[in-house]
């Protein structure tokens, strides 16, 4: 057996360690599990055992935990785990065909693990680097822009056991493909501007400045700043940059003024859990603006009164983390962080980096408080809402990377610069993940209120015939509405922006984003956990060529099901894609009818796809009507 | 002064602190639903109790009432919905009514009778799930659990041994075991536990009491379950 055996007595000794690093805390169970898989491949049952024995945590719940995301192994992969991204802009870029030649250079199945333990190869959910795609993690590092020759080399390189840290650099670049910079990505703040700007407001007469109440509860001292922040924000007219578009003052003011019961204290989270297929602005804030970011989590801190701050960073943006905690590091050295920040007496904050471990659901602000308590990532019953009830039952504000970082914009501008940009409802830029049939795909950052005619024209997009604005969960836009703009009054969106283009099939880009849905569903719920199992099984039964009218008829009932009875935003928003699809690019579903009228679902031949697997056998004589089958047999 | 809503037209008044379906139990009103349990905390998974606030669904078991709140509930639109919710979980599973031995107890079958299903209309899903036998006293049979969790809120808030709970993720969620072998037979379980008694389907099984009360004179057989309502 060629698995990494390790000693039971090897494994207590990483679980001890890393158990002590995350200071016994079972809340951390979720990062917890993530360095013991780092250093053993996977979570071996004796982690397990050391773990229970250790936290006295019972073993269904770390079991539960680490069976809910799609990057803990609770059996063994292989030493290199390769996971294939797979958005529709990696099919478009021809991902599948890439994964069919590294599976067959190594001798291994999809989803399974090599038979003597080297490797596993696998599919993923989007790993948001679209502009430069095909992309995969290995051992969850991001690697970009494959080709022919790059999966050939990285066949050598895992045939030949070379760690991955000696394997080229370049295979791990990640460009930042800025485009297009406004306010924010062509902001030139130096690190402690804005607090200090922060610090220095009062606040006016004119605006109720809720209370006096300052960064450290009970503190006796004047201090007008937190409300004067407050109140920028408030008149900046900000709404968050998740999507929802939920007004931010409003956020943080309900935050500030929830009673805290003894020993408890505020939280500020920033989501950087960017799982929307299409969507890598963050990754390029995080990367270059982190700074920014960072700023704008303690202006948000010294508003509410907070004193601990978590960066939830999605697990496909894993190679981030250093980086990320060496700003922090530095951040603390110029006292921008810790105690007594720039010199406000009781100024206190920090921020603590919890990573993903691959589930789109954390990207619900309750889930995501979920796993950073270190449990499965589902969403709470609401209300009450996180800004009462959040971390740990505590108030929290859960803000996207984005709308920190043009926090920390109006603490140095005064809301009223920023009201004066975008359009009347939605002030601000916004920043657009651009990518899929254009020439050059990257971030573009707009005042609200520019036309996808614009953007469409600004990155050398040709023959357009749709764009999904704000991934699958947004809305597919058709020429003739090109002229409709970005904006929380017309299309909101938490920036993907992906073009296809004539040649696309657009019934095939739907049923990409199903199975997206169907993955990463939590299974909380019955409407959702079955409902998009089912919805994933009517778009592969028209892939077949078997659909017929009374399926769209079903399709459409499964959406009003999952729109009115599921538990959170994912079901709400699964059949988006379809009912969009269906609505604008209905002969793309036609063309794969091959009866207008009715088409048996079972397939004969299909059926006996298993049988010819297991015998080896794919001749003419282990077909049935073998020439009935179109294109997909 | 009593609080009062008004359910399908009726008023039904509540306590601060309740939800729409414990009022709702105590007027004698009966919501469908299947990983509620007055004992326990509601969950608000099944969605079975679904009902519309001022025109907005809601799960009944999670949400409080509130004074003069409009609530619907025993609607066709809404029953037709809960219909469609009973037959996703009798496809999810593999539910065979007339080879198991809780039949007559089941609250699934007793509310998709309540509810009028009579086919699964969906697409079986067939899943491949195993029975655990290794327990002396109880059976496992996987094949029909519904992940509630209600065996899970058993063992942890009453019987303070977390056995059960719920692991994997979407549609290949299941219900794993407190040992590392995960059979239940390497677990502390024993037949006193609430555990052993709250599962609403047939996975939790007393052994060799299958057919101790013979079908046609179980507790569904008597009464629908819209007349098992507390209040009534």
């Amino acid at each position: 057996m060629a698995l990494k055996e390790m000693h039971p007595e090897a494994v207590a000794g990483i679980v001890d360690r890393v158990v002590s690093r995350w200071r016994r805390d079972p809340t951390c169970m979720v990062q917890i599990l993530r360095e013991i898989q780092e250093a053993c491949d996977w979570i071996p049952p004796e982690a397990i055992d050391r773990l229970q024995a250790t936290l006295g945590v019972p073993r269904t719940k770390i079991e539960g935990v680490a069976g809910f995301y799609s990057f803990f192994y609770l059996q063994p992969r292989g030493r290199y785990r390769v996971l294939f991204s797979d958005n529709v802009t990696d099919r478009m870029q021809g991902n599948m065909a890439l994964m069919e030649r590294l599976c067959g250079s190594l001798w291994v199945e999809p989803g399974k693990v090599s038979e003597d333990g080297l490797v596993s190869i696998d599919k993923t959910s989007c790993t948001g680097m679209c502009d430069q795609g095909p992309g995969m993690l290995v051992n969850n590092l991001a690697i970009t822009r494959l080709s022919v020759e790059r999966i050939d080399q990285i066949a050598e390189l895992i045939r030949n056991e070379v760690p991955l840290l000696d394997w080229p650099a370049e295979f791990f670049a990640v460009e930042d493909n800025i485009r297009k910079a406004d306010i924010l990505l062509a902001s030139s703040m130096q690190p402690g501007d804005a607090l200090r700007a922060a610090r220095e407001r009062v606040p006016s007469d004119g605006l109720a400045a809720s209370n006096m109440r300052s960064w450290r509860e009970g503190l006796p001292s004047g201090l007008g700043g937190p409300a004067a922040m407050l109140d920028e924000i408030k008149r900046a007219n900000l709404r968050g940059r998740g999507g929802a578009g939920f007004t931010t003052g409003l956020k943080w003011e309900a935050c500030r003024n929830a009673p805290l019961k003894a020993g408890q204290q505020r939280f500020v989270v920033c989501n950087a859990d960017e799982g929307e297929p299409g969507t890598f602005k963050d990754r390029v804030l995080l990367t270059s603006y982190a700074d920014l970011v960072f700023e704008g989590m303690t202006v948000a801190a010294y508003a509410i009164g907070a004193r601990r701050g978590f960066l939830y960073l999605r697990g496909e943006y894993r190679y981030l983390l250093e980086p990320l905690n060496v700003v922090l590091e530095r951040r603390r050295k110029d006292n921008l962080l810790g105690t007594n920040i720039i010199g406000i007496p009781g100024g206190d904050f920090d921020i603590e980096i919890h990573l993903g471990a691959g589930a789109y659901v954390c990207g619900e602000e309750s889930a995501l408080i979920e796993s950073l308590e270190g449990k499965r990532g589902t969403p709470r019953n609401r209300p009450p809402f996180p800004v009462t009830n959040g971390y740990l039952d505590q108030p929290t504000i859960v803000n996207n990377v984005e709308t920190f970082a043009a926090a920390a914009l109006i603490a140095l501008n005064g809301g009223e610069w920023y009201a004066g940009i975008g359009t009347k409802h939605s002030a601000g830029t916004k920043i657009l993940s651009v990518s899929g049939d254009c020439e050059r795909p990257g971030i573009y950052e707009y005042p609200f209120g520019v036309s996808v005619r614009q953007v469409l024209e600004d990155c050398g997009a040709k023959d357009t015939q749709a764009v999904q604005v704000s991934g699958p969960s947004g809305i597919c836009v058709a020429p003739a509405e090109f002229d409709r703009v970005i904006g929380f009054e017309d299309i909101p969106t938490a920036g993907a922006f992906t073009i296809f283009d004539n040649s696309r099939d657009m019934f095939e880009v739907a049923r990409n984003y199903v199975h997206f849905f169907q993955h990463e569903s939590c299974g909380f719920c019955t409407p959702c956990r079955v409902g998009t199992s089912l919805l994933k099984n009517l778009m592969d039964k028209l892939h077949n060529g078997c659909g017929s009218p009374y399926d769209f008829a079903e399709i459409e009932k499964l959406n009003q099901l999952l729109q009115s009875m599921s538990h959170c935003g994912l079901g709400h928003t699964a059949c988006n894609p379809v009912l969009d699809t269906i609505e604008k690019f209905r002969p793309a579903y036609e063309k794969h009818m091959r009866q207008a009228d009715f088409e048996p679902a079972f397939d004969l031949d299909r059926a006996l796809a298993a049988a010819r697997q297991m015998t080896g056998r794919d001749d003419p004589a282990a077909h049935i009507i073998k020439e009935e089958f179109g294109e997909d047999a | 002064m009593t609080q009062t809503f008004t359910l399908d037209g009726k008023t039904v008044p509540f306590e601060d602190g309740q939800t729409i379906m414990q009022a709702a139990t105590k007027a004698g009103v009966f919501i469908p639903h299947l990983c509620y349990h007055p004992e326990f905390k509601p969950h608000g998974s099944c969605k079975l109790c679904t009902v519309k606030v001022n025109g907005r669904q809601t799960a009944s078991c999670t949400m409080r009432a509130m004074p003069g709140m409009v609530v619907e509930s025993d609607t066709e639109e809404i029953n037709a919905e809960r219909r469609a919710l009973t037959q996703m979980l009798f496809v999810e599973g593999n539910h065979f009514c007339p080879s198991c031995e809780k039949s007559g107890n089941c609250q699934l079958q007793a509310t998709a009778y309540h509810l009028g299903m009579m086919s699964p209309h969906f697409d079986h899903f067939f899943p491949n799930r195993a029975v655990d036998a290794s327990h002396p006293e109880v059976l496992l049979d996987f094949n029909r659990c519904i992940l509630c969790s209600l065996c899970v809120r058993a063992s942890r808030d009453v019987d303070g041994k977390n056995v059960f709970a719920l692991s994997g993720r979407g549609i290949k969620t299941h219900l794993i075991v407190n040992a590392k072998s995960g059979r239940l037979g390497d677990t502390d379980f024993t037949l006193a536990d609430k555990a052993a008694q709250v599962c609403p389907v047939g996975v939790i099984l007393v052994k060799r009491k299958g057919f101790s009360v013979p079908i046609g004179e179980r507790t569904y057989d008597k009464a629908p379950i819209a007349a098992t309502v507390e209040g009534r």
